[in-house]
């Protein structure tokens, strides 16, 4: 196993460097610059802003000054707010994107294996139904609708939780948590009873009730853990999903977190920025799905990391 | 493909299913499907939504463009049975033209993603080695590009069409459909049954589309369910951006995202274009789930 | 769909068996920490005690460095911080004494002597000298901090010379320190806004030791502008500037005219998206708001108009047509379009803002002016021009697209628009969005057909609309080039008084009117929501509120106020 993920730690290196290569150019094809803003600037300020931040050199000059930059661990300044680093951007959105997107997995895990669990004891009964139409409008009910749904009803209707912010004030996490976490929450229910009806055929089981075992002991003790894989594996993506897909609950809830940064960096031209979330982000994608890939082979035994590695 | 019956069989159900009289499988899924009632419903209910929007022209009561700017947004009522916008624009009309945008864009762009990401993961995962490893750090490439980027540029390129709309979209679907692809196949392609196709000198190409692929419908089934409604919301998100559906059309998703801003003043705008959107997903889904059960007799899983 | 989304918590309470027990514990938890939190007391039912003002402000500032600051929100927190030599009154927007306690102007009108308060301080106590002035005013021009609004104060004599920097001799601009306590200015031409200019962020000084302490002059990245570095010389010294979160300011106990500020601390809250922003008012998370959705006009109108703000404001929403474009190349048929717009239709069912149609382009009594020749709603007479043209209802006319930069309520007008033209003139005209960039790169390189564009002035005169039309000029982006327009702005910008500077806008902006360039559409308002309990925040056209004047206090019941709740 550890040659496994040797091997995909090397095989990261030339993914990264594509995309790093791959990014720093298209971007610079992106149509308008960085400091192209509504009130025209001066051709001759456009030039001095362009010498500062090094712009005029040729492309290929430039890719090679960032390359040593980021390998001395220099991600520049951000071109959109020149008093900050990239560095220093993305170290200040990370710990609250990270908080929510741990907090909505919580919220996900929750309320997703608990609704699974009920649909799939109780299958084909109204709770089963009930369960799974509401995992079904939890997937296809957009955040963006969601989150203001509940801010106007717990926030403004019944005054009991904060519209907005993140760690202002008492209760402001539950909302944003709980609307990333819905969709979630979905896709863990019907996993979940998939798996769990899957275990509960199984002839083991069968056994276990015709010796008069309590069910809940069935459940809990014989066939929760296998039931669940379904949901392990689907834990990595879903990691990474949490954290590069905040960007509109931060948005909603106005939280000071790093997917707003991704996109608006995007909309602003900061090439800078881009790159430096650009690759903050692939490292994360890379490690989730090298988590993920592992996973799927310590849940199946027909596969071996041996024929995986290559 | 039913005229080869006899090498699609799925191992697991072979007990099950009688070769000898030579019933394929989809003939045998397909009485299946028919004694389910969910599935049977959702599939009557998308095929009056596909036939609805087939129709629109012909039998929209109103304009979708033509505005009345005094009236704006009223209620429901009996000359606009859901209402009208803030434009004064019939809803009913609009929620008709939309869903011949949103049915079209989720089954076209889906479309695109399954082919794309089936096959990609499909090779990668039954060649393995070296092939598999580049075709999926391929896919974790293009998973880590900036998507937004990827957009402007996109419609810098290509202008703005409809066809670049789905070109987009199953650009960025067919990657997770890939890996959940491989994934699937890597435990497929151990079965004793494919070391048979190869022994018996069947081409690889005949394995991967008339053995591996049937066996692994069920995971791709529910996948393609979940896919389409993101895609329709993604349609929204790229139409809002300029990318696809310029006004004054529209679609469910960006009939959904305009209502949402209203939705204490107008609620009807939110409600109606809501609903029709979660019902069709709700056929689909049952559709979904009836046709994985009834292309796998044995599991009964979800 | 509410109560579908409540079901995942409530359902499992139903059942009763053992394994859901948990469920049942859980559920009850939850509910015991949802009610714990109730009742919640707001920001603003605390804040007449504590005198805080909790302030929504658009987007997070790129930089309060004034010379690198361009957008609104920056100017908003700038204002608090720093102190121009001139200030405005609150009203009026009048000249009054700033970081300059009088001013004298000598009899042709191009040099100002400044005498500084002789108590005006830095917020850690040094003197405001009239070379800090000198330092910033070089520092705005330097070429290498490459400010973008530099061109602010290209009115001095030599400025824009040292600004692209063909002399490198500051003392060759016209601004001098004749003492700590005055400073001159020596002006290139008469400018009867250079006051006004004053008030605008990017005129303000700066300490130069702190700049100094923390990196060079003309380094953007220098951190002297982070909370704890700053030092100005406004009524507030910031106290916290944490990202795109929040930026608190308190008083400045060194200020000249401390004994003014009334308020404890101002919260500047960076919020991007304005429904966001609406529902953190009605919490009672903020006392104002930098924008109001158009769908929340009209409820706030009948249920809360006490909270509800529409001020006027200094800018004017209009068309860009591509003269260069064919059909637009054609006089008659962009005066056709601009003929068939019903503004007032556009303003009172889409807008809802109270904005006021625009026949002319600069904005009515702008400093006492206010465009004579006007554009007319009669689409009899557009329907003969575009017959004229050769496009007889529309027929044969190459394809028209309109642009604009993605957002809502651009699309609204921009449907509502494309719907009247196609309505009034048969035209059939594409919409476009795009994001912001790639707006300002196509029509920077004139690949459009039609643009949205506003233009919001700078300063109270109608120079800063009319100028940008000048042939060529880098905000122009129409290909409009007439050098009739050209002439009569330069004759306006050296004419000694003010009735003989109107007469040649006047004429200029008759050209505008005559050869439609662009088609003025409406002048803007400011609408906003503001609480009642804020005090001393008055309408006006520049949007400045200067914050020492502002504080909180119960209001008192005005016959407006019986109507609400």
């Amino acid at each position: 196993m550890i040659k496994f993920i040797l091997i995909r730690l090397l095989q990261a290196v030339p993914v990264l460097f594509t995309v790093v290569l791959v990014t720093f150019f298209i971007i610079r094809q992106a149509p308008g610059g960085p400091f192209d803003s509504e009130k025209a600037v001066s051709p001759y300020v456009l030039e001095k802003l362009n010498e500062r931040y090094q712009l005029n050199d040729p492309v290929h000059v430039q890719f090679g000054n960032y390359l040593v930059d980021i390998i001395q661990g220099d991600f520049g300044p951000s071109f959109t707010y020149p008093t900050r680093s990239v560095s220093e951007m993305i170290f200040t959105g990370l710990p609250v994107t990270f908080e929510l997107a741990i907090n909505a997995l919580l919220v996900a895990l929750l309320i997703g294996i608990a609704a699974g669990l009920i649909a799939a004891i109780k299958k084909n009964t109204a709770a089963d139904y009930v369960s799974m139409s509401t995992a079904m409008i939890g997937i296809c009910m957009p955040s963006f609708l969601l989150g203001p749904i509940l801010i106007l009803v717990f926030g403004i209707y019944l005054e009991w939780l904060p519209v907005s912010g993140w760690g202002y004030s008492d209760g402001d996490k539950i909302l944003p948590s709980i609307t990333l976490g819905a969709a979630y929450a979905a896709y863990i229910a019907r996993l979940t009873r998939g798996g769990m009806l899957e275990v509960l055929g199984q002839d083991y089981v069968r056994t276990a009730r015709a010796k008069g075992l309590a069910e809940h002991v069935i459940i809990f003790k014989h066939t929760l853990k296998a039931g669940l894989l379904p949901v392990v594996s689907f834990l990595g993506p879903a990691i990474a999903g949490l954290l590069s897909g905040s960007f509109v609950i931060e948005t909603i809830f106005q939280i000071p977190g790093l997917g707003r940064f991704y996109v608006d960096a995007a909309f602003n031209r900061d090439y800078t920025m881009i790159m430096g979330t650009t690759i903050f982000f692939s490292v994360l994608i890379v490690a989730f799905n090298l988590l993920s890939d592992i996973i799927a082979v310590m849940l199946n035994p027909r596969l071996s990391y041996n024929e995986e590695q290559m | 493909m039913a005229s080869i019956p006899s090498t699609r069989q799925n191992p697991t159900a072979s007990s099950s299913i009688d070769i000898v009289e030579g019933r394929s499988l989809w003939q045998d899924a397909l009485s299946r499907l028919k004694q389910n009632k969910l599935a049977m419903t959702g599939l009557y209910f998308l095929s009056f939504m596909i036939l609805i929007a087939l129709l629109t022209p012909w039998i929209a009561p109103y304009s979708y463009e033509t505005q009345n700017l005094d009236m704006g947004a009223t209620g429901p009522s009996w000359a606009h049975w859901l209402g009208t916008d803030t434009f004064g624009r019939d809803l009913l009309t609009r929620i008709m033209y939309g869903g011949r945008v949103s049915l079209m864009v989720g089954f076209v762009a889906t479309a695109v993603a399954l082919v794309i990401g089936v096959l990609w993961g499909a090779i990668a995962g039954y060649v393995g080695g070296k092939t598999d490893a580049i075709m999926m750090r391929t896919v974790d490439i293009l998973y880590a590009l900036p998507f937004m980027i990827f957009i402007i540029l996109l419609m810098v390129v290509f202008g703005r069409s409809m066809l670049l709309l789905f070109l987009a979209i199953g650009c960025v679907e067919w990657l997770t459909m890939a890996r959940i692809v491989r994934g699937q196949v890597r435990v497929v392609r151990k079965q004793e049954y494919i070391n048979a196709a190869i022994a018996m000198g069947l081409s690889h190409w005949h394995i991967i589309t008339r053995h591996v692929i049937p066996n692994i419908l069920g995971p791709i089934i529910v996948y393609v369910t979940l896919t389409i409604p993101s895609v329709m919301l993604l349609e929204a998100f790229l139409s809002f951006l300029g990318l696809g559906v310029q006004p004054p059309e529209s679609s469910w998703g960006l009939l959904i995202s305009y209502g949402v801003e209203s939705m204490e003043e107008y609620p009807w705008l939110i409600i109606f274009p809501g609903a029709v959107l979660s019902l069709t997903l709700f056929a689909l889904n049952f559709l979904g789930d009836g046709l994985r059960d009834a292309l796998d007799p044995k599991a009964s899983k979800d | 769909m509410v109560t579908n989304v409540r079901i995942t918590c409530v359902k499992p309470r139903e059942r009763g068996d053992k394994i859901l027990s948990r469920g049942d514990w859980l559920i009850c938890l939850c509910l015991l920490f949802f009610t714990a939190c109730k009742p919640m007391i707001s920001n603003v039912d605390k804040a007449i005690d504590e005198q805080i003002l909790h302030f929504g402000n658009g987007a997070e500032p790129q930089s309060l460095d004034p010379h690198l600051a361009t957008g609104l929100p920056e100017s908003h927190i700038l204002q608090a911080l720093l102190e121009g030599l001139v200030g405005v009154h609150p009203q009026t927007l009048a000249p009054v004494p700033g970081a300059a306690k009088s001013w004298d102007v000598s009899a042709d009108l191009t040099e100002y002597t400044f005498h500084l308060q002789p108590n005006g301080r830095w917020s850690n106590g040094d003197l405001v000298r009239a070379q800090d002035f000198v330092y910033a005013w070089r520092r705005l021009l330097t070429p290498s901090v490459a400010s973008e609004y530099s061109y602010q104060l290209h009115v001095l004599k030599n400025a824009e010379a040292f600004n692209k920097g063909d002399i490198s001799d500051f003392s060759k601009v016209g601004v001098k320190a004749l003492d700590d306590l005055t400073l001159q200015v020596t002006l290139r031409a008469p400018t009867p806004y250079f006051l006004s200019m004053l008030s605008h962020s990017s005129t303000f000084p700066v300490h130069q030791g702190t700049i100094e302490t923390f990196g060079e002059m003309d380094d953007r990245g220098n951190l002297w502008t982070r909370a704890g570095n700053y030092v100005g010389n406004g009524p507030f010294v910031l106290t916290e500037w944490a990202l795109n979160r929040i930026i608190r300011v308190e008083p400045n106990a060194h200020y000249w005219d401390a004994k003014t500020v009334k308020l404890n601390e101002i919260r500047f809250y960076p919020i991007s998206n304005i429904t966001t922003e609406e529902r953190m008012f009605r919490s009672g998370t903020l006392h104002v708001t930098n924008e109001l959705p158009k769908e929340k006009i009209a409820p706030y109108k009948t249920k809360q108009p006490d909270r509800l703000r529409i001020d006027p404001y200094l800018g004017t929403y209009f068309y860009r047509f591509n003269t260069n474009k064919k059909p637009l190349d054609d006089v008659r048929v962009r005066r056709a379009l601009a003929m068939s717009i019903d503004r007032q239709q556009l303003v009172t069912a889409v807008l809802k803002g109270g904005q006021i149609p625009a026949y002319n382009y600069t904005p009515p009594n702008t400093l006492g002016y206010t465009p004579e020749a006007k554009l007319v709603f009669d689409i009899e007479k557009a329907k003969q021009l575009l017959t004229e043209a050769g496009y007889p209802n529309g027929e044969g006319l190459p394809p028209i697209e309109i642009l604009y930069n993605t957002s809502e309520s651009h699309r609204k007008v921009a449907v509502a628009i494309q719907q009247m033209w196609k309505i009034n003139l048969g035209v059939d005209v594409a919409i476009f969005n795009q994001d912001w960039k790639s707006y300002l790169s196509t029509i920077n390189n004139a690949n459009y057909s039609i643009a949205r564009a506003g233009w919001i002035g700078d300063y109270v005169d109608p120079n800063t609309f009319l100028n940008v039309f000048l042939t060529g000029g880098g905000n122009n982006r129409t290909g409009f080039a007439n050098s009739e327009y050209d002439k009569f702005i330069q004759l306006a910008s050296t004419a000694t008084n003010q009735t003989e500077r109107y007469a040649y806008f006047q004429q200029a902006e008759a050209i505008l009117v005559d050869q439609v360039p662009i088609i003025p559409i409406y002048t803007y308002t400011r609408v906003f929501l503001k609480h009642p309990s804020v005090q001393g925040w008055y309408a006006n056209v520049l949007d400045r509120h200067p914050y020492k004047h502002v504080y909180l206090a119960t209001p008192a019941t005005t016959p407006s106020e019986a109507t609400h709740d």
